[in-house]
C-alpha cells in the first residue's frame, strides 16, 4: 500500500544487505517466501536463509515451454515467475475451512478462527501485486478497514499482515507482457519495498510505513547518480523487451461481439482442457467445496479446493456439465479474464503474468489468440446475444 | 430434521460389503487390507460379507455393496458376473482390470492360441477367451473406481459416503489440477517429460508421479473429456515421441478402454505405414 505521506526515496542496498533484510524479517515473525529452485523450476516456497535464493540463474520462458539456463552469477534476481506465487498462500489451493459433528441431535461448530501465518513475499513481482489487487477486489478487501460478508476470510487475513518485497524486473521472460495492460516490468504500487537489482546492490524504493520502518534498519546509503540512472535505464529497456504483446484497448469489445467467431473451434482442437491456465493464474479465484466425512463417525470437515472453468464439475447441473464442450471452456475462461471481468468487477482479469502461455501443456497463447479474432469474424450485430456453453 | 441425520447415519451402519474377484493381480483387494489403521473402522461400520482375500467364511448374498476386482477373461468368469450382479444392489469396479480390462487386455491385440502354445505345456488344458474386457462390457455398473492399483482412501471415501448419504468427493478432472494444487512443478513444460495428466483422470492421491519428477503413466484412465489428438501432437512434434512410442505409452494399464484404445490403434495404424515407407 503506498501511502502518499511518503516522499518517494530511494536508497542503496548493497547485495550484503539482503542477509540483514532476511533476518529483520524474521526476527520481526515473518514467514519468508521467496522463489528457491526445484525440480528445475523457480517456485515459491516458505525459505529458510537467502542462500536458496536462485543465485546465477536465469530461465526461458515460451509457449508450453520452460527452462532454467545459467545467468549472471552476480545476480540473485535474473529470472522472473514461475508457476506459482502469493496465491499459493493468500489463497490456498487446499484450505481445510471448519469442522462440525453430530451431537444433541444437530450439527455444532468446532471451528475457531484460521490461524494464518504472518507471510513476507521476497522478490514478488510487480505483475503479482497487480493480480493481489484484482484478487483484493474479488475477495472484498479491496478498502483497507473494511470487511464485507462476502469477505474471505483467510485472504483477508493473510493479506492484512503480509508484507511484499518487490523486485522490478530487468529481464522480462518471453512470455510477458505486463507492459501492454501496465502493470510492470516496474512496481508502482502494493510494495512495502520495491527492489531493483544491480551488481553490487538494489535501489531501494519506499511503499509503506512497514517498509519505512524495515528501511531504517538496514545497512542502506544514498544512492549514487549513477546507480540511479542504471536503474531507470534497465527498466526501461526492460519494458522494450517484453517478450509477447497484446493490444488491449479493444479487447473486451472484441471478444463480446465474437462468440460465433471460427478461431474459437480451431483453438478448441487444440486445448486439452486440463485447467493448467486457470490454476496458475494469479487472478483466477474459482474454487469447490467438499464436505467429507469418515466412516460411520459424525465429524464432518469442510475443504475448500481451486476449482477450474476447464472442468466438468465447475458447472455441472442435474443433467450434465453446463459448458459441455471444450470450445464452450476455452471461449468462457479467455472471455472472463480479458472481457467478462470488467463486467464483474470492472477491471482486467488479466494483468500479463505469461504464466498461462509458459505452463500450458501445448502452447496455446492469449497473445497470439487474439489478433487472431480480430481478422474475419462475423458480422458483429448478429452475434450480440450471449450464446450458451455450447 | 437434524435428529433424522443422525438415525440415519446409524441405520445405514450395517452396510453389508462383499469384494469379488476376476482376473487380476489382486493388488487392488490387497489395497483394502493396506488400509491397515482404517480397517478396524472399516470392518466396524460396516458387515464385511464376502472377501476371499481376508476372510475364509462366505456369508449369504444379497449384499449392499459389491466391490468387483478383476477383467472377463474365461468363460466361467461371464457366467459368474452376471449372478453377482443380481447379488448386489450396488455394484462397484475397482482398478484398471474391472475398468478397463487391465494389462491382460494387451492379449486383445494379440493371438492368444498362439500365446497359449508359447507358455504352457499342456495348452489344451486352457480355457480362455479371446479377450479380456472390462466388467462393464458385460453387466450394469454403478460406480467405477479407477486406478492401477486404486488409491485405498478412494474406497474408503466411497463407503463412507455411502454411509453418510451423500456424494462420495471422487473427481473426474484431470491430473494437472491436482498436480497444481499440490505445487508440483510441471515436469512436462519444465524438462519435456511427455506426460500423460492432462488426459489422465487424478485420483493417485496427489499427483503420485509428478510428485516424484517423473512423467504420469496413465494409470488411472482417461480424463472426463481428454484431447487425445492434441496431446499426441505435442509430444510427436516437441517432445520427440513418434508413433510407437505413442501407442506404447497409451497401451498400458488402461489400454482397452476408449479413448485410449482408439487414440493407440490410430498410432498403430500410422506406425505400420511408416514401416511400410
Ligand atoms: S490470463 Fe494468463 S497472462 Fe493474464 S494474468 Fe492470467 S496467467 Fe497471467
Ligand atoms: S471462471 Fe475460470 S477463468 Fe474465471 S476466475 Fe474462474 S477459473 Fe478463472
Ligand atoms: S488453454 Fe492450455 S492450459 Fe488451459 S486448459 Fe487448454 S490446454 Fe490446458
Ligand atoms: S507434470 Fe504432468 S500432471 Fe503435472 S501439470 Fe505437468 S502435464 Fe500436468
Amino acid at each position: 500500500m503506498t501511502d502518499a505521506n511518503t516522499p518517494p526515496h530511494a536508497f542503496f542496498l548493497p547485495r550484503s544487505g539482503l542477509e540483514d533484510l532476511f533476518q529483520i524479517l524474521q526476527s520481526d515473525g515473518y514467514q519468508v517466501l521467496g522463489p528457491t529452485v526445484v525440480n528445475d523450476t523457480v517456485m515459491i516456497r516458505p525459505l529458510e536463509s537467502i542462500a536458496q535464493l536462485p543465485q546465477g540463474v536465469s530461465d526461458r520462458q515460451d509457449g508450453g515451454f520452460y527452462r532454467l539456463v545459467d545467468g549472471d552469477p552476480e545476480l540473485s534476481f535474473e529470472f522472473v515467475v514461475g508457476p506459482n506465487g502469493p496465491k499459493n498462500y493468500l489463497f490456498p489451493a487446499k484450505l481445510k475451512l471448519l469442522e462440525f459433528h453430530v451431537g444433541n441431535e444437530r450439527f455444532e461448530l468446532d471451528a475457531g478462527q484460521p490461524d494464518v501465518p504472518k507471510y513476507a513475499f521476497l522478490g514478488v513481482r510487480p505483475c503479482e501485486l497487480a493480480a493481489v489487487k484484482v484478487q483484493d477486489r474479488v475477495f472484498g478487501v479491496a478498502e483497507p478497514g473494511m470487511f464485507r460478508c462476502e469477505s474471505e476470510t483467510w485472504y483477508t487475513l493473510a493479506r492484512r499482515q503480509a508484507l511484499f518485497i518487490a523486485v522490478n524486473c530487468t529481464r522480462p521472460a518471453g512470455t510477458c507482457f505486463c507492459a501492454s495492460w501496465g502493470t510492470g516490468p516496474r512496481a508502482t504500487e502494493g510494495f512495502d519495498l520495491a527492489l531493483t537489482e544491480l551488481r553490487g546492490g538494489f535501489i531501494v524504493e519506499v511503499g509503506s510505513d512497514r517498509g519505512q520502518a524495515i528501511v531504517g534498519r538496514l545497512p542502506t546509503r544514498e544512492p549514487t547518480v549513477s546507480e540511479l540512472e542504471l536503474a531507470e535505464l534497465k527498466l526501461e529497456r526492460a519494458a522494450e523487451q517484453m517478450g509477447r504483446r497484446l493490444e488491449t484497448g479493444d479487447v473486451k469489445e472484441l471478444l463480446d461481439h465474437d462468440l460465433e467467431h471460427p478461431e474459437w473451434d480451431k483453438v478448441a482442437q487444440r486445448c486439452l482442457s486440463c485447467g493448467n491456465c486457470t490454476m496458475v493464474c494469479p487472478t483466477c479465484f474459482c474454487c469447490t467445496v467438499e464436505d467429507s466425512t469418515y466412516l460411520a463417525d459424525e465429524n464432518i470437515t469442510r475443504t475448500r479446493y481451486w476449482e477450474s472453468c476447464f472442468t466438468h464439475q465447475f458447472s455441472y447441473l442435474t443433467s450434465g456439465p453446463e459448458r459441455a464442450t471444450i470450445r464452450g471452456r476455452y471461449r468462457h475462461w479467455l472471455r472472463h479474464k480479458l472481457s467478462t471481468w470488467w463486467d464483474q468487477f470492472d477491471m482486467s482479469g488479466c494483468v500479463g503474468c505469461g504464466r498461462c502461455i509458459t505452463w500450458c501443456p501445448v502452447g496455446i497463447d492469449l497473445t497470439e489468440e487474439i489478433p487472431r479474432f480480430r481478422e474475419g469474424g462475423h458480422a458483429k450485430a448478429e452475434n450480440t446475444t450471449q450464446s450458451r456453453g455450447t | 430434521m437434524p435428529g433424522q441425520n443422525v438415525d440415519t447415519l446409524r441405520r445405514q451402519g450395517k452396510l453389508k460389503i462383499a469384494a469379488f474377484k476376476f482376473t487380476s493381480c489382486d493388488g487392488c483387494q490387497l489395497q483394502i487390507l493396506n488400509l491397515e489403521d482404517d480397517l478396524l473402522a472399516l470392518a466396524g461400520a460396516t458387515d464385511i460379507a464376502f472377501f476371499l482375500e481376508a476372510r475364509r467364511q462366505a456369508p449369504s448374498p444379497p449384499y449392499d455393496i459389491g466391490f468387483v476386482e478383476g477383467s472377463i477373461s474365461t468363460p466361467e468368469e461371464e457366467e459368474r458376473i452376471g449372478q453377482i450382479r443380481r447379488e448386489c444392489k450396488t455394484l462397484i469396479t475397482i482398478g484398471a482390470c474391472a475398468t478397463s480390462g487391465g494389462i491382460q487386455a494387451l492379449r486383445n491385440w494379440a493371438d492368444v492360441d498362439e500365446f497359449c502354445r508359447c507358455v504352457y505345456p499342456r495348452p489344451e488344458h486352457i480355457e480362455t477367451l479371446a479377450t479380456a474386457t472390462p466388467i462393464a462390457a458385460h453387466v450394469f455398473v454403478d460406480y467405477e473406481l479407477r486406478g492401477c492399483p486404486i488409491n485405498p482412501a478412494d474406497l474408503l471415501e466411497l463407503v463412507s459416503a455411502t454411509l453418510a448419504g451423500r456424494r462420495p468427493n471422487i473427481s473426474t478432472h484431470s491430473l494437472c489440477v491436482e498436480c497444481k494444487r499440490s505445487g508440483y512443478p510441471c515436469v512436462m513444460v519444465a524438462q519435456g517429460k511427455p506426460c500423460l495428466g492432462p488426459v489422465t483422470q487424478v485420483g493417485c492421491g496427489g499427483a503420485l508421479c509428478p510428485s516424484m519428477n517423473r512423467a504420469c503413466y496413465g494409470c488411472f484412465g482417461p480424463m472426463e473429456q481428454p484431447n487425445m489428438a492434441s496431446l499426441g501432437r505435442w509430444f510427436t512434434s516437441r517432445l520427440g515421441q513418434d508413433a510407437r512410442d505413442m501407442k506404447r505409452m497409451l497401451r498400458t494399464f488402461n489400454g482397452y478402454i476408449e479413448p485410449f484404445k482408439q487414440a493407440s490403434d490410430r498410432y498403430e495404424q500410422e506406425e505400420q505405414r511408416s514401416k511400410e515407407q
